[in-house]
């Protein structure tokens, strides 16, 4: 919904929105080994030279990295590129940045292209940060006279003045990248182009270059790597899911997109015990009434559900106390689960038993949660036995949103007074 | 009018072109390369007590060397005609800026590697911030040349107004060298091996420390050297002695033009070469 309403003011400031980005039928290869690459590099050499027309095969001990991207980008849009380490997600940046060239296909840019790769490139560490900023801003194409005019408004922009004629080599890695991207800050370019560098920094200033960048984004075209999917979710209106350098999805459907990209994290794990001192073990854990597809319960937004656990009793005198918390897809913890009216009673060694909890209207949002299992004496006592992902559940709701929880709610009353 | 790139697997083949844009992006990255060359001087001289006396202590050495070599009667050497601590001294100064003139390019583009595989700028302008720091250190030596001229009484000519361009041919041909050699040097770092080795050799070819002698094998290959004509011009225009191989000078210097520009269209196609094989 939100991404809509940028949309429509980004209409409102642009009329004609031209193409910036055309990519058509890209495809880079590396080789795996470095004696063989620098020979082939050199080879390249002598065929660069000779204008290198020929189509590309795998040469002995290449592999594609990037194979047959193709995507447009016209001003204003967003496109999110995420998938695995080595997905190839850095190497397409570098083809569009010019830095490397493709081995297959054509890469179309149009105006100012500037990228965010790495924040404070050019810094000396025995300089003085004005000193930097002069440094960085040169190797990011300004003048002389452009430094000059910005270099207050950089100071400010970056909250270090008082450590400003500091050498930079005393900063932390934190000053450090907030000077180098109150320098880039200052780019207007018409393509931008965003690696995973904002990780860095502590909240209030990632917050200020999002502010940034949302100021930027009606004029620009984006391409944004990262793998915090909330990012991507709120400054994305396109998406390309990227796995061993080939497309997995793209489209215009930013969330399924992400789903899919949490998908490939989902399948790849059992449940883990995290600690156990062998005096119980859990046998069974299901979702009583559920069948489950590859392991994930499927539940609708709203149900109750009766979560079961089987345990078997190695050397306890009397029953542990169960607690549980429920987890998100990228670990976040999101809720305890304390179950009411444990009776604690005598059990014999060997013995089974079953629990049953019963988790009333859950409300979470749309996604996969996954439940952990904690036995223990008592509540936060001693704790016999734990096990992560005991049970993954997905809730099913029709609106895709990126916090925890979906309240209940309804309107009850509107009026005019 | 917005500008347009366009990148794909054919490489532009158009020399003039090419060189078109190489020089474009030269001219456009004076500031850039004004501020790379300013940034390793101020560093390289911020953490230093002695500073600018290390740009001279090599040439200086090697001098005091061969000065020790000759007054004690260990090598005899024949007579240059000029006191031989002015001779020696002119001969390794215009000997040590040839050899950092070889190895700048590759030099200046190694220190760049890092923001070359990440920031998309000209890097031509690596290449011009190398000349710069060249020309820096290269006035520093020329004013301890200008003391050691005054203390043996040598004293000052008219040569020595020309005396510039000689060590700008100097640079310039060594440049031109090493920017050739640089596409496969980012490759493999034997190519700077190679050339820091050989040139401790060559300099035993090249009149640096000894006159050219009157015959022999020595004579035929010093005067085919390429590197002796920089020597002999630039020291004797110092001097203030009459001029020898001024026609070969004049014809390597010449031909250095041309190569140089071709280096630099071969130093472009090579970049995203390398960048690709070493930051992959």
């Amino acid at each position: 919904m939100e991404q809509e309403t940028t949309s429509q003011i980004n209409k409102d400031v642009t009329e004609p929105k031209e193409t910036l980005v055309e990519v058509t039928g890209l495809s880079k290869k590396f080789c795996k080994d470095l004696k063989t690459s620098l020979w082939y590099g050199v080879q390249d050499l002598v065929s660069g030279y000779s204008g290198n027309k020929e189509k590309r095969e795998l040469r002995p001990k290449e592999f594609w990295a990037v194979k047959d991207i193709s995507f447009t980008l016209k001003r204003g849009e967003c496109l999110g590129l995420i998938g695995h380490n080595g997905a190839g997600k850095s190497t397409l940046l570098k083809i569009l940045n010019g830095l490397i060239n493709p081995d297959e296909g054509k890469v179309v840019m149009r105006g100012r292209v500037s990228a965010l790769i790495e924040l404070g490139a050019g810094f000396n560490p025995i300089l003085s940060g004005r000193e930097n900023i002069y440094n960085n801003g040169a190797i990011l194409g300004f003048t002389r006279k452009e430094i000059d005019s910005k270099v207050e408004e950089i100071i400010d922009f970056a909250e270090i003045r008082e450590f400003i004629d500091m050498p930079v080599q005393n900063y932390s890695s934190g000053m450090k990248v907030r000077l180098g991207f109150a320098v880039a800050a200052q780019m207007e370019p018409d393509v931008l182009i965003i690696d995973e560098v904002l990780a860095v920094g502590d909240l209030g200033f990632v917050l200020k270059c999002f502010k940034k960048i949302d100021t930027i984004l009606p004029n620009t075209a984006i391409v944004f790597v990262s793998h915090s999917m909330p990012m991507v979710s709120r400054i994305c209106n396109q998406i390309i899911l990227l796995e061993k350098g080939v497309v997995k999805f793209q489209g215009q459907n930013v969330s399924s997109g992400i789903d899919l990209y949490y998908n490939k994290f989902s399948t790849n794990e059992n449940s883990q015990i995290v600690f156990s001192d062998n005096s119980i073990e859990l046998k069974k854990a299901w979702v009583d009434g559920v069948v489950p597809s590859n392991n994930i319960y499927h539940i609708l937004w709203g149900n109750t559900i009766d979560l079961k656990f089987k345990i078997q009793n190695k050397n306890l005198s009397k029953i542990p106390y169960i607690s549980l918390a429920i987890y998100d897809k990228e670990q976040r913890g999101i809720a305890e689960v304390l179950p009411e009216n444990q009776d604690l009673k005598t059990i014999e060694n060997q013995d089974e038993i079953t629990f049953t909890f019963q988790l009333k209207n859950i409300y979470l949002s749309k996604g996969i949660y996954n439940i952990t299992f904690t036995a223990s004496e008592d509540f936060g006592f001693n704790v016999y036995y734990k096990t992560h992902k005991a049970i993954s559940i997905q809730i099913e709701h029709d609106k895709q949103i990126w916090t925890p929880f979906l309240m209940d709610s309804k309107t009850i009353d509107v009026r005019w007074c | 009018m917005m500008q347009t790139r366009i990148y794909q697997k054919e490489t532009n083949r158009n020399i003039p072109k090419l060189l078109k844009e190489s020089l474009r992006d030269l001219n456009k990255s004076r500031f850039l390369a004004f501020q790379l060359a300013k940034r390793d001087i101020t560093a390289q001289y911020r953490q230093s007590y002695l500073g600018i006396l290390w740009a001279f202590a090599p040439p200086l050495a090697t001098a005091f060397v061969w000065m020790f070599l000759n007054s004690s009667g260990t090598v005899k050497i024949t007579d240059t005609g000029v006191p031989y601590p002015v001779y020696v001294f002119a001969g390794t100064l215009l000997w040590s800026i040839i050899t950092a003139s070889i190895t700048s390019p590759i030099q200046s583009t190694n220190s760049g590697k890092g923001i070359m595989s990440k920031i998309n700028f000209p890097k031509e302008a690596l290449i011009m911030s190398g000349i710069l720091k060249l020309l820096f250190n290269t006035s520093i030596k020329v004013i301890l040349l200008f003391i050691f001229l005054f203390s043996y009484g040598v004293g000052l000519s008219w040569g020595l107004l020309l005396f510039p361009f000689a060590m700008l041919g100097a640079i310039l041909i060594g440049n031109t060298i090493g920017l050739l050699l640089t596409p496969i040097g980012m490759l493999y770092t034997d190519v700077s091996k190679i050339i820091g080795f050989s040139m401790q050799f060559l300099m035993y070819v090249t009149p640096v420390v000894y006159s050219i002698p009157e015959t022999g094998v020595m004579r035929t290959v010093m005067q085919y050297n390429p590197l002796t004509p920089i020597v002999v011009v630039g020291r004797n225009l110092a001097l203030g002695i009459p001029l020898e191989y001024t026609t070969y000078f004049l014809i390597i210097f010449g031909a250095s033009i041309p190569l140089f520009l071709l280096a630099l269209v071969f130093y472009r196609i090579s970049i995203p070469i390398f960048v690709e094989r070493l930051s992959a």
